[in-house]
């Protein structure tokens, strides 16, 4: 069910969580993501992209992580559900704005 | 606690300090030994070494500092400097520091360390923000899982440092009594939470660990040979440059090329691997509250706002820049006027001659050109620390990132970029936050090109000179403020544009990326921002300025030998008629002219001179005579230097500065062998684009050396910035000639 709805990363709606399916980056980029811990399976957020609109600021395991949209467009992402408890609010007002 | 009899530093053990970048390392390092800190380099790279001196228990301990690194690889000059030092196996103990509100990838580091059979102690930090958070830690089973002491600390304000000391205390003391062979501790089959690798890569790792305990040698302890397999299986062509033996690297590629055509993801399988220990024993071992949102999320909603945030940064950054442009201005007034008044000082205690001259002219102005750059060096380095820690630097990066994206940099570039506005030297300096080392470079060599405040005394002479009687560009906006205006386009544009070509040529890589983390907004603590600015500043004083002065005492004997005695014999004589024929403030006046025009003579008589009239040929299609070609030659020392050196050539004494109405006169006056004027329109616009373009700038040069490693780059940067500042002026004033274009 879950494989039609794969989507890159970049087009991930704010403040959706989401679960990494696959990294397509280059090797170096992709090497440096896993080991700052955006694995397959791990489960990361679009916070907001950059005032400029690029790059975006992701969430994973606690931390925040900055990302161009140019190498986030390589990371499938499966969407889980509805956007996480306390940005939503933050989030879709961003979005409107 | 110190005892006087210190033993020799041979007897000492080594501790190493090691932990992700923003887990709180240096002020836990600052805590534990920061008085005694002692700074450096790492040879080859311009990564930081701080080590102190330190005591832990009954233990003399030489504790270091070692970069920030996320994991133990080749991947960057940091990340290889770590895993070389703690794989070296010389350490008596490793103290990783994990940040406990982002546990996990700290976690990622230290499972690294625990498998390469290192004697470790970790220190749980930040445990306040961890408890406000509502996170809950178990340090017993992390202490199990991990096989080390775990100590809870609060390193900003000194909470569980003494626990720690302890722990280190008594790792050393176990250490000992295991003997220097394994400071290690149980076999791995009995750990907890193993990293368990599928068998293909398994039997990668355990081949390429044969072929490291070869090639380090065969006391290499089974751990730290499988450690190095792994760090070699991760590594990549572009990293692989020295940090492994070429055994293992060869052996490494063979194994990866296999992997890959065999379709397997060895990346993934070593790094998912890891991460899959890391989550067993995260979910085990933390307990998360549900999440709320954090003070970083409240500040961010303003700080990188669509809106709010380009005016905060805005904001920032013009603050940096007016600190550099102007906060420091009254300082470097109190060290020109000490300079001078040292000066006078030499020169009434000796007799005139060579020898006060090489005092005050050579030494003395040497020790100014240092020294003159450490308000802005200080300055600039203590506003950087400010940012850092508070967090705000790495959104300086994702701010403007976009934009520097344009011409195939990244973020991080920026503070250094505009800080060259105000000086190159400091902007250099800064280039340190860049990680990676080729974008370092790139910025390092493309911002001498931005126009710094030194080139303004040129401008402003130049354009007094030659625009002075032009009507106002439709009646409003001055002729020379368009001309000011144009020439700091030109410096941006030929900063971004020669950036762009060096990533294309001379240092094409990948593209560059920004992964970047965002750390939390923290306050940040005054001692670190005043370590780190005077650490900077004493390397500046200690490897740059010493080049500085050496090159300020060769430009003096450039500019004043050899001396004509003809010319000494002529000022002595008119001295004496003048002195015997004239009174008052004519005879004064009347003396000051006769030095005046004995040091235009001198001048012209030096080797500066002969090298102005040798090179005169080549720099007259340029618009240029050797009058204007000694200008340059000093202007090596300091780019304004051209202004009080073209005030000797024209004989009206040193102290001319760019506001002095007579010097304009003497350049408006001022006219080349066939008779035409020196100064026109054209030539002040082609001096100006000169001067824009090169290289004038010993102090700049002394700089790249010291943060580049090597003379190599600086002497790149001098012959590229050289060769286009003379060709793009040709161009100009040969297409201006040939139209008529302000040759009146």
């Amino acid at each position: 069910m879950t494989q039609a709805r794969a989507i890159p990363l970049n087009a991930l709606p704010l403040g959706l969580p989401a679960r990494v399916r696959s990294l397509a980056c280059d090797r170096a980029v992709r090497r440096r993501l896993l080991e700052l811990g955006l694995l397959p399976g791990t489960q990361v957020e679009v916070v907001r992209r950059a005032p400029l609109g690029d790059p975006l600021e992701l969430r994973l395991r606690g931390y925040r992580l900055s990302l161009r949209a140019g190498e986030a467009s390589a990371i499938e992402v499966d969407p889980e559900g509805a956007p996480s408890d306390p940005r939503a609010d933050d989030a879709s007002a961003r979005e409107k704005a | 606690m110190s005892d006087p009899a210190r033993p020799a530093p041979s007897a000492r053990r080594l501790v190493y300090l090691l932990g992700n970048p923003n887990a709180g390392k240096t002020t836990l390092f600052n805590g534990l030994a920061g008085t005694r800190a002692r700074t450096g380099n790492y040879p080859g790279v311009t990564v930081e070494r701080r080590a102190a001196a330190w005591r832990a228990g009954t233990h003399d301990v030489e504790l270091v500092d070692l970069p920030g690194t996320y994991s133990l690889s080749a991947s960057s000059p940091e990340e290889r400097i770590a895993a070389q030092a703690v794989l070296r196996g010389d350490a008596g103990a490793v103290v990783v520091v994990l940040d406990a509100t982002s546990l996990q990838r700290g976690l990622y580091l230290a499972l690294q360390l625990r498998d390469s059979g290192l004697p470790l102690v970790v220190a749980l930090n930040m445990m306040d923000e961890a408890r406000a958070a509502g996170l809950r830690i178990d340090a017993e089973r992390l202490a199990l899982a991990l096989d080390a002491d775990v100590v809870p600390i609060v390193a900003a304000r000194g909470e569980g440092v003494d626990a720690l000391t302890r722990a280190v205390a008594a790792r050393l003391d176990r250490a000992a009594d295991a003997g220097p062979a394994d400071a290690g501790r149980a076999a791995d089959a009995t750990r907890a939470h193993p990293v368990t690798l599928d068998p293909a890569t398994e039997a990668d790792v355990a081949a390429l660990a044969e072929v490291a305990a070869h090639a380090f040698g065969p006391e290499t302890p089974a751990d730290r040979a499988r450690a190095w397999a792994l760090v070699a299986l991760l590594a990549d062509a572009q990293d692989e440059d020295d940090a492994l033996p070429p055994s293992l690297r060869v052996a490494a590629q063979a194994r990866r090329r296999a992997a890959a055509e065999a379709g397997r993801d060895l990346d993934l399988a070593i790094v998912g691997a890891r991460y899959a220990a890391v989550d067993r024993l995260a979910a085990e071992a933390v307990q998360a509250a549900p999440p709320r949102r954090s003070r970083t999320d409240r500040i961010d909603a303003v700080l990188v706002h669509p809106v709010l945030g380009l005016l905060v940064f805005a904001a920032v950054m013009y603050v940096v820049f007016e600190a550099l442009f102007r906060g420091s201005e009254p300082t470097v007034a109190l060290i020109e006027d000490a300079i001078g008044a040292a000066q006078g000082l030499v020169t009434g205690a000796l007799p005139a001659g060579p020898l006060r001259d090489l005092l005050t002219e050579g030494v003395l102005a040497g020790v100014g050109n240092v020294v003159v750059f450490v308000p802005q060096i200080g300055l600039l380095f203590f506003l950087i620390a400010l940012l850092e820690d508070s967090g705000y630097l790495a959104r300086v990066a994702f701010v403007i990132d976009r934009v520097m994206g344009v011409v195939g940099l990244h973020g991080k570039t920026f503070v250094p970029l505009l800080s060259g506005f105000a000086c190159a030297v400091p902007a250099v300096m800064a280039t340190r936050t860049i990680a990676s080392r080729r974008d370092r470079l790139v910025t390092m060599l493309a911002l001498p090109l931005m126009s710094c405040s030194a080139r303004l005394p040129i401008y402003v002479l130049v354009i007094a000179t030659v625009f002075a009687g032009e009507p106002p560009i439709a009646g409003v906006v001055s002729v020379g403020a368009a001309v000011l205006f144009a020439m700091y386009v030109l410096s941006v544009v030929a900063t971004l544009g020669v950036a762009a070509v060096l990533r294309r040529t001379v240092l094409r890589g990948p593209r560059p990326t920004l992964v970047l983390e965002l750390p939390p907004y923290r306050l940040p603590l005054l001692g670190n921002l005043l370590r780190a600015t005077f650490s900077r500043v004493r390397e500046f004083l200690v490897e740059a300025g010493t080049v500085i002065l050496a090159l300020t005492i060769v430009l003096w004997a450039v500019l004043s030998f050899p001396r004509s005695d003809a010319v000494e014999a002529r000022r002595e004589a008119d001295r004496a008629a003048a002195s015997a024929s004239l009174e008052g403030e004519a005879r004064e006046t009347r003396l000051a002219e006769i030095d005046d025009a004995a040091a235009a003579a001198q001048l012209e008589h030096s080797a500066a001179g002969s090298l102005g009239k040798l090179v005169e040929p080549a720099i007259a299609p340029l618009g240029m005579d050797w009058r204007v070609g000694i200008g340059v030659i000093g202007s090596f020392a300091a780019r304004e230097v051209f202004v009080s050196t073209l005030g000797v050539v024209f004989g009206i004494g040193a102290s001319a500065d760019e506001e002095s109405r007579s010097l304009r006169e003497r350049l408006r006056e001022a006219r080349r062998s066939d008779g035409s004027p020196l100064f026109t329109p054209l030539s002040g616009v082609a001096l100006m684009i000169f001067f824009v373009l090169a290289c004038q700038c010993m102090s700049t040069i002394a700089v790249v050396r010291r943060e580049s490693g090597s003379w190599r780059w600086p002497l790149f940067m001098l012959a590229y910035m050289s060769a286009l500042a003379y060709v793009v002026t040709l161009a100009v004033y040969q297409l201006g000639s040939a139209l008529g274009w302000g040759v009146t």
